[in-house]
């Protein structure tokens, strides 16, 4: 009886769904399998500088004065509009600088304050505990100053996004006029008034003007690389990578560590298991 | 209940006899996973994922106590607690990815466990109440893993928990006011959130209260084996300890190179980016897919794309919920006599060539884009999965002539049972 | 697996020191490794309750003190826990320089309790060593007890102008920070 029940409930599934199905494959058949759109011929994947970063790779590792570079390029060039609300100026001891430099690299920047004898709200220079201050009072003021794209927080950006540094590196580099193809192929398709065509970008067009635009616009410190376009792109894509996940070099280590053990006590428990088994694991005679 | 043959529990040490006589705890893990539980001495390396399981279990448990040392499931600061932890808290981040990746392994085993089972029918009399409470424990770990991606209140969490608490809302009549009432509001916030946190502290302890009725259960027949031949006499089988103490060890040392791969060198692997954006009710990401152990269940809920009577929704809900109901039944729906899928050769086909591909396109299905062709693949995959389960199962079972069985374990072993020379040699090397 | 499985025969397991020797060894270290694994795994789960970096961070405090006038107290916080800073008038200098130290339950000295310099600048905890309440006193109109310095409302200790215990269950003296003035002595920079 149960199964007499359950071949009629299992038919009557099956049937619904094939229904749907012979729906799906007609609509299909008679209108095509929807139709192709400029964001899906003309999105380009994330590709990274060339060479790569230092920190690809399982065994990969910092290159602290890239992350020095790139913490210049987020202050003088993306910090205008992006916040970094995660990560505080006592992080920065951990790309290479002094507690001094660090104390002098948070005076640097303004940060929310309350007068200690008002309690107005006023500003005070940084303090190593102090976080990233953001640049707009709130998310209103925020999408009001940008033609109302909010800039998105940067702590997570390179983890945040398929293709994660690469695609930080290629978006900031990718800024190119709309090609003729695809003025041929999608005469439809166009780059409305403040936005900027990106092929990186999902969607093609992208609220953020070009951030990079020539070389030299960010000043390196003596026996550094040029600051090229692509060279600024690369270091600030690699502080970005610092800044979403700045335990990876503690994680790799601790894992290779962790690794070699599991791989020694495995074997281990292999000659052991073979060891008990001996005894009752005659060979098979047939 | 044991077999006779099995050893006695007898502590020479006077403070175990003193124990034993007041709390006979030692002699409960004895004749649990000690020497005092005979098994089948042909358990194959696909009968290690229950012990797997039951130490996944303990780590998620173990790293979600910690991690709720840290955390606060308050909408507005929960991101930021989860990046505390990531960034401040020592070995914060180790806690975090670990209970994470920890989560996909509990999956994986437990997948590998219930597919052992749907093959080796370990579901058969007279093991039905394992399988029903192992049923029971997956659904419970479905709930524990779903609510549990909420916490730290990404964008995935947040559009996962409106289009689960959605799917109750396909229910005629009731459906609108159940949703609100789940989430405690129209949309996921603070109440949501923290009732959320609430029950994926405490299902992990539900959890584990049925895993040992699932264990209690075991022992009464005792462990399934690749045969499928039930233990006939002593030389069939070998004391649980040192045996599969020592093979379960390997398999758990093999087990977690993998885990350790994962948790450190790729610790996002299985994760999605979206979920590192704070949760932002405004916007909904261009995917919105569950955790990767979903997605079979996922494809099948999106495969009903046609009113038929009731509307597609509804049918999506049934199917997806019916799906992992139609486990229960599986001990009364399969009815050969014979057990192991190696001695069903129509069976097999099934299972190899239908079963395992359905399941590996379902999984695949379920994480696609909703678009064509992935839309109708996940048509024809639901289709044989529920034909599979329901049909193809109870007709196969009654028409299938298996193949000759062993006589015994001992011969499946040796090829012969009077070559048992597990007598002489009984004594573990230990 | 291999069928070299099957090679250990009973006459091998019975006889030859070497045997029973190398089975004994796979099998503690196997178990040892176990261990090992298990002690290093329960590190950082007890390390993970440790203050966390940004616990540690905070961990130093400055404090100006240019405007206290002698006789006057203010409540700063360090290390989420109340600082007491106290100016001390003459009389209460006098006063903690009259009592006999070595008299005391925890023999102390004003000298030995504020820096060189700074004799009436008094920096210690507002923490009481007994059970850890606040003690009154450093507020304007707190009762400062019998011997005017601070007193415990919890357990009645009291505590003398250099915020010594004279009376009550406390143990030990308020706690003096480690801490240190900048260079024109206006403000004081605590941990």
């Amino acid at each position: 009886m149960i199964r007499i029940i359950a071949i009629l409930v299992g038919l009557g599934f099956t049937g619904v769904v094939m229904l749907a199905f012979v729906t799906g494959a007609w609509t299909a058949a008679t209108e095509g399998m929807g139709e192709e759109t400029a964001e899906h011929v003309f999105h380009e994947e994330a590709k990274g500088p060339e060479g790569g970063f230092s920190f690809d790779g399982p065994l990969g590792n910092w290159d602290y004065a890239q992350l020095q570079r790139g913490y210049q390029v987020y202050r003088e060039v993306c910090a205008a509009c992006h916040s970094l609300k995660y990560v505080a100026f006592r992080d920065l001891a951990q790309i290479g600088y002094t507690e001094g430099q660090v104390k002098a690299l948070a005076a640097e920047w303004v940060v929310p304050g309350i007068d200690p004898d008002t309690g107005e709200t006023t500003t005070r220079p940084g303090l190593p505990t102090d976080y990233f201050p953001s640049p707009y009072e709130n998310n209103i003021a925020a999408a009001a100053a940008n033609n109302n794209a909010i800039p998105p927080d940067l702590s997570l950006m390179t983890k945040a996004r398929h293709g994660g540094t690469d695609y930080v590196y290629s978006l900031l580099t990718g800024y190119e006029p709309l090609p003729a193809e695809l003025r041929e192929e999608f005469p439809e398709f166009e780059t409305p008034e403040g936005l900027h065509f990106n092929p990186y970008f999902a969607n093609l067009n992208l609220a953020m003007a070009p951030p990079l635009t020539a070389d030299g616009q960010v000043t390196y410190a003596e026996g550094n690389p040029d600051p090229t376009i692509r060279q600024m792109a690369a270091d600030v894509s690699a502080f970005l990578y610092w800044t979403a996940e700045p335990k990876l070099e503690q994680r790799r280590q601790t894992g290779l560590w962790f690794l070699v053990f599991m791989l020694f006590a495995t074997i281990l428990a292999w000659f052991s298991k073979k060891q008990i088994w001996s005894a009752v694991k005659p060979k098979r005679e047939d | 209940m044991s077999f006779p043959w099995a050893k006695q529990y007898a502590p020479t040490n006077p403070f175990m006899r003193w124990m034993d006589e007041k709390l006979p705890l030692p002699r409960l893990v004895y004749n649990a996973v000690g020497a005092g539980y005979p098994v089948p001495r042909n358990l194959s390396y696909m009968w290690n994922f229950g012990v797997l399981a039951g130490f996944f279990l303990v780590l998620q448990i173990v790293t979600g106590v910690v991690l709720a040392m840290h955390y606060a499931s308050d909408a507005t600061v929960a991101f930021g607690k989860v990046e505390h932890i990531m960034r401040d808290v020592n070995w914060g981040w180790l806690m975090r990815y670990a209970h994470a990746n920890g989560a996909s392994f509990f999956f994986i085993v437990v997948y590998l466990h219930i597919f052992r089972g749907f093959y080796y029918s370990s579901y058969k009399a007279p093991r039905e109440m394992i399988w029903l409470l192992g049923v029971v424990i997956f659904l419970l770990m479905m709930a524990t893993a779903f609510m549990g991606y909420v916490l730290p209140w990404g964008q995935m969490s947040f559009w996962g928990a409106k289009v689960i608490t959605g799917l109750f809302g396909a229910i005629p009549l009731i459906g609108e006011p159940l949703q609100v009432w789940l989430l405690g509001g129209y949309a996921p916030d603070d109440a949501a959130l923290n009732r959320f946190f609430s029950l994926h502290f405490l299902l992990p302890f539900v959890i584990a209260g049925v895993v040992i009725l699932h264990i209690w259960a075991l022992h009464i027949p005792g462990s399934s084996n690749p045969t499928g031949v039930e233990v006939k006499s002593e030389s069939d089988t070998v004391p649980f300890h040192p045996y599969y103490t020592a093979k379960d060890g390997f398999g758990l040392g093999v087990v977690l190179i993998f885990f350790t791969i994962m948790t450190f060198f790729a610790p996002n692997m299985l994760g999605h980016p979206d979920n590192y954006i704070e949760a932002n009710p405004l916007s909904t990401p261009a995917l919105i897919v569950p955790e990767w152990y979903f997605y079979p269940f996922y494809a099948i809920l999106r495969a009903f794309t046609f009113d038929f009577i009731l509307p597609a929704k509804l049918w999506g809900v049934l199917a997806m919920f019916a799906s992992i109901l139609v486990w229960f039944f599986l001990p009364w729906l399969d009815k050969s006599p014979v057990r192991s899928g190696h001695y069903r050769p129509l069976f097999r086909k099934f299972f190899w060539f239908g079963l395992i591909p359905c399941m590996a396109a379902l999984f695949y299905l379920g994480g696609a884009h909703a678009e064509e062709p992935y839309i109708m693949l996940s048509q024809i995959a639901t289709a044989y999965y529920f034909l599979h389960f329901l049909v193809i199962l109870p007709i196969v079972s009654s028409i299938e002539r298996p193949d000759p069985l062993p006589y015994s374990i001992t011969e499946a072993v040796l090829g012969s049972d009077r070559k048992a020379v597990l007598g002489e040699n009984a004594e573990p090397a230990v | 697996m291999t069928d070299t499985t099957g090679t250990a025969t009973p006459e091998m397991l019975a006889d030859g020191e070497d045997g029973v020797r190398r089975r004994d060894f796979l099998n503690i270290a196997a178990v040892s490794a176990t261990g090992i694994g298990g002690v290093a795994v329960v590190y950082p789960l007890i390390s993970q309750m440790a203050p966390s970096a940004d616990v540690l961070a905070e961990s130093s405090t400055e404090v100006d003190v240019s405007a206290i006038q002698p006789g006057q107290a203010i409540k700063a916080i360090f290390r989420k826990q109340p600082l007491f800073v106290r100016r001390l008038t003459q009389r209460e200098i006098d006063e903690a320089n009259a009592v006999d130290a070595g008299s005391l339950r925890d023999p102390q000295t004003l000298a030995e309790r504020t820096k060189e310099g700074h004799r009436d600048m008094l920096v210690t905890m507002g923490v009481c060593t007994h059970l850890g309440c606040v003690p009154l006193g450093a507020a304007e109109g707190e009762p400062r007890g019998e011997f005017g310095g601070y007193f415990c409302p919890c357990h009645g200790s009291q505590f003398d102008t250099a915020a010594r215990i004279r009376k009550g269950p406390a143990p030990t003296n308020l706690e003096v920070p480690e801490y240190e003035f900048n260079p024109d002595g206006t403000v004081i920079t605590v941990g």
